[in-house]
């Protein structure tokens, strides 16, 4: 353990180093507590959902003694932030800090809410948002100063995820204006999420089937390679608004001529534009990756396949794919986070999806309804990233 | 026995193999040395028809290589490049099973066949079975190499350069484990270097390639005795001439009777080596003795150098 502030030590006495110095990471984090604890709201409070809020402090927030204790929290948290080098402790602050304010903000929209006021709307404010910022700041630079390695950063995903779906179940958060606008819409809201996620995936899995075979062809005949790519770059650069419209007229004439694609749900709108733009966008990526993946599979080592009598189809699924895979899989990953987020315009069109409730709260002026498309949004990318990198790391791992 | 007969190669216009003839014996080690672009490489990639020949054909054991499906033919000839071009993401064992495992051989076999290859070349199976390349040496990557060439006990080996990527030292004894096995196993070798000190130190016949076309094909000493033409000459070395032919006969080859005083000299040492160490210690004369140590005479100054004199 790292002796800090121990009665004037001011050096570690088993490494000689300095066990006081100043961290430049903590320093910008302690700054972001001091301002969220002094001078931004705790939490936001209206009298009903659409109109403007007004901020109450922390002390204005939850009851005077816990207002204390949780400021006092902070502040330590700040410190060890800034002074304390050891990992294990800065991640063990950063971790109390959140598993104190989430619960803490919950409690405070029952506490700042009138009794059997049903109208009354209490969000969290600029200073919860900004102690969330700086606690997770704080944990996710000492997770990755601590190196873990994929199953370690795997199982602590599965812990957060735990933790949230904790706090979600307790019931600690039903005050909060979040979960009223959910509660109003719990039945859609599964369904859009299942829209999203099928948007997502499915087009990924779409690029992925049709890229793989595209990527390989442009790395056997570089004389098409060129091309592909080209159009492929073009696609990416078009707007979606401007592709949904481009994809309109085509799609709209195939439902009203041939009855089974008008069977299928194809539209010129709704869920089909939105799903052919996606697997569009995901193309390049996962066309580009799997040529690059192919590409530096090094020629002697493909040399020495053919020398030793492996088929071309040998030579693909026994060395060059597997070869290529950590690239590949990169691609794929940039493809499902990209579209995770860019689902979220499928709305725009009748699509679905967790954008659904980001343009329906845009149009209402209800932040609440945005951020509850919103944040599942950003979680899933988050999620998703984090897995993805992990197996990319398991892959490469097996001949380190 | 392979015999090449007038095998060409050109791309377009330019004409990299030209019309080269050659018959290798059952059990010998051939090395083809050129300078790079010499068509040397193609030449061997010819033979298992990595690169399909313009005109001319190559038979071995009297039939037509093109008369063997390609994949077929590369099971039977063991293949080992520069650089080795190991898999990097299968083990040490995991590569030299490759052959095998096309060929369907069963696990047992399999086994036992890495085991004993990695013993041969020195690597632990204990502790190198389980390794990936990258886990590795230079030099240990190399012996990999060539052990996963020859897993599925081919009777020709072709070799690309194996040694070049190597420093000295460790290329020194690639080369003497090359020997060994190839004396054990009976594979006939076919090599391709741009090193003429590796090409007279390994090959039992020498065939010397200059842009396309094959100069002189022969023993070491016909090469340095009668080189064919004046390109030969110069790579041989005019300089260096009588210390290659000295390298090419063994101190056995030198000896005569009656005894001589100082540190003896295994009867195996090349006549170089031995010129080497007579002179560094300031002798003419040097005991000589067997394997097992018996004096068998000894080896002078003079003697050496008469087997480096021109012949008449």
């Amino acid at each position: 353990m790292n002796a800090t502030g121990s009665k004037g030590g001011m050096f570690d006495a088993a490494t000689g180093r300095p066990a006081l110095f100043l961290d430049r990471l903590g320093a910008v984090i302690a700054l972001l507590i001091g301002v969220a604890l002094f001078a931004a709201p705790f939490v936001t409070y209206r009298a009903n959902r659409i109109v403007s809020g007004e901020g109450r402090m922390m002390w204005d927030s939850v009851p005077i003694a816990m207002a204390f204790g949780l400021m006092a929290l902070s502040v330590a948290v700040a410190l060890v932030g800034t002074l304390v080098r050891h990992r294990f402790l800065r991640l063990a602050a950063a971790v109390v800090g959140l598993v104190a304010i989430f619960p803490a903000v919950g409690y405070a929209a029952l506490f700042v809410t009138p009794p059997d006021n049903t109208f009354a709307r209490v969000s969290p404010g600029t200073g919860f948002w900004l102690l969330v910022f700086a606690f997770a700041l704080l944990c996710g630079d000492s997770l990755s100063r601590m190196r873990l390695g994929p199953w370690m950063r795997l199982a602590a995903l599965g812990l957060a995820v735990a933790a949230v779906t904790l706090l979600l179940t307790s019931g600690a958060w039903n005050g909060l204006s979040l979960l009223k606008e959910y509660a109003n819409r719990a039945d859609s809201f599964w369904v859009e999420a299942r829209q999203h996620v099928l948007l997502a995936v499915g087009s990924l899995a779409a690029a992925v089937v049709v890229g793989l075979p595209i990527g390989m062809l442009c790395h056997r005949v570089p004389s098409v390679r060129g091309a592909i790519l080209q159009v492929l770059n073009i696609i990416q650069t078009v707007p979606s608004i401007a592709l949904f419209g481009i994809l309109m007229v085509p799609l709209g004439l195939l439902a009203a001529n041939v009855p089974l694609a008008a069977a299928l749900g194809i539209r010129g709108i709704g869920a089909a534009p939105a799903f052919i733009a996606l697997f569009l966008y995901a193309l390049l990526p996962v066309v580009a990756n799997t040529v690059v993946g192919l590409d530096q599979v090094p020629a002697t080592v493909v040399d020495a396949a053919r020398g030793m009598g492996m088929s071309k189809r040998q030579r693909l699924f026994g060395v060059e794919l597997p070869l290529a895979f950590p690239i590949i899989l990169t691609g794929i990953r940039i493809v499902l986070v990209q579209n995770l987020g860019l689902a979220t315009i499928a709305a725009l069109i009748g699509g679905g999806g967790f954008g659904t409730f980001i343009f329906q709260g845009v149009g209402q002026t209800a932040m609440d309804l945005v951020l509850l498309g919103a944040i599942p949004t950003v979680a899933l990318s988050f999620a998703a990233a984090v897995i993805l990198d992990a197996v990319i790391d398991m892959t490469k791992g097996a001949r380190a | 026995m392979i015999e090449i007969e007038h095998l060409t190669k050109r791309y377009g216009n330019t004409t990299v193999v030209d019309d080269v003839s050659l018959s290798i014996a059952k059990g010998t080690i051939t090395v083809v040395v050129g300078t790079s672009g010499s068509g040397k490489s193609t030449l061997l990639r010819m033979i298992n028809r990595l690169v399909e020949p313009s005109s001319g054909r190559v038979l071995i054991d009297g039939r037509d290589t093109m008369s063997i499906p390609e994949d077929a033919l590369r099971h039977r000839i063991g293949y080992a490049i520069q650089g080795h071009g190991l898999f990097p993401h299968r083990t040490v064992a995991e590569n030299i099973a490759t052959v095998p495992r096309l060929l369907g051989w069963d696990q047992a076999r399999i086994d036992s066949r890495v085991d004993e290859l990695l013993r041969l070349f020195q690597l632990a199976p204990d502790e190198f079975a389980r390794k990936y390349p990258q886990q590795l040496s230079g030099g240990q990557q190399q012996r990999v190499g060539v052990a996963r060439a020859l897993a599925a006990e081919p009777e020709l080996l072709l070799m690309d350069e194996p040694f070049g990527a190597l420093d000295p030292i460790i290329r020194g004894k690639a080369q003497e484990d090359l020997l060994a096995i190839q004396r054990r196993f009976g594979t006939t070798v076919i090599l391709v270097t741009h090193d003429m000190e590796e090409a007279f130190h390994l090959g039992d016949k020498v065939a010397v390639m200059d842009r396309a076309r094959l100069l002189q094909y022969g023993t070491p000493a016909e090469i340095l005795v009668h080189p064919a033409e004046a390109y030969v000459e110069r790579l041989v070395g005019t300089a260096d001439r009588p210390f290659r032919l000295l390298s090419l006969s063994t101190v056995a080859d030198a000896l005569e009777p009656g005894p001589a005083s100082g540190q003896p000299v295994d009867k195996g040492t090349s006549l170089r080596d031995a010129l080497a160490r007579m002179m560094w210690a300031g002798r003419t004369e040097m005991p000589v003795v067997d394997g097992a140590g018996a004096a068998l005479g000894k080896v002078s100054v003079a003697g050496i150098l008469a087997h480096g004199r021109q012949p008449a």
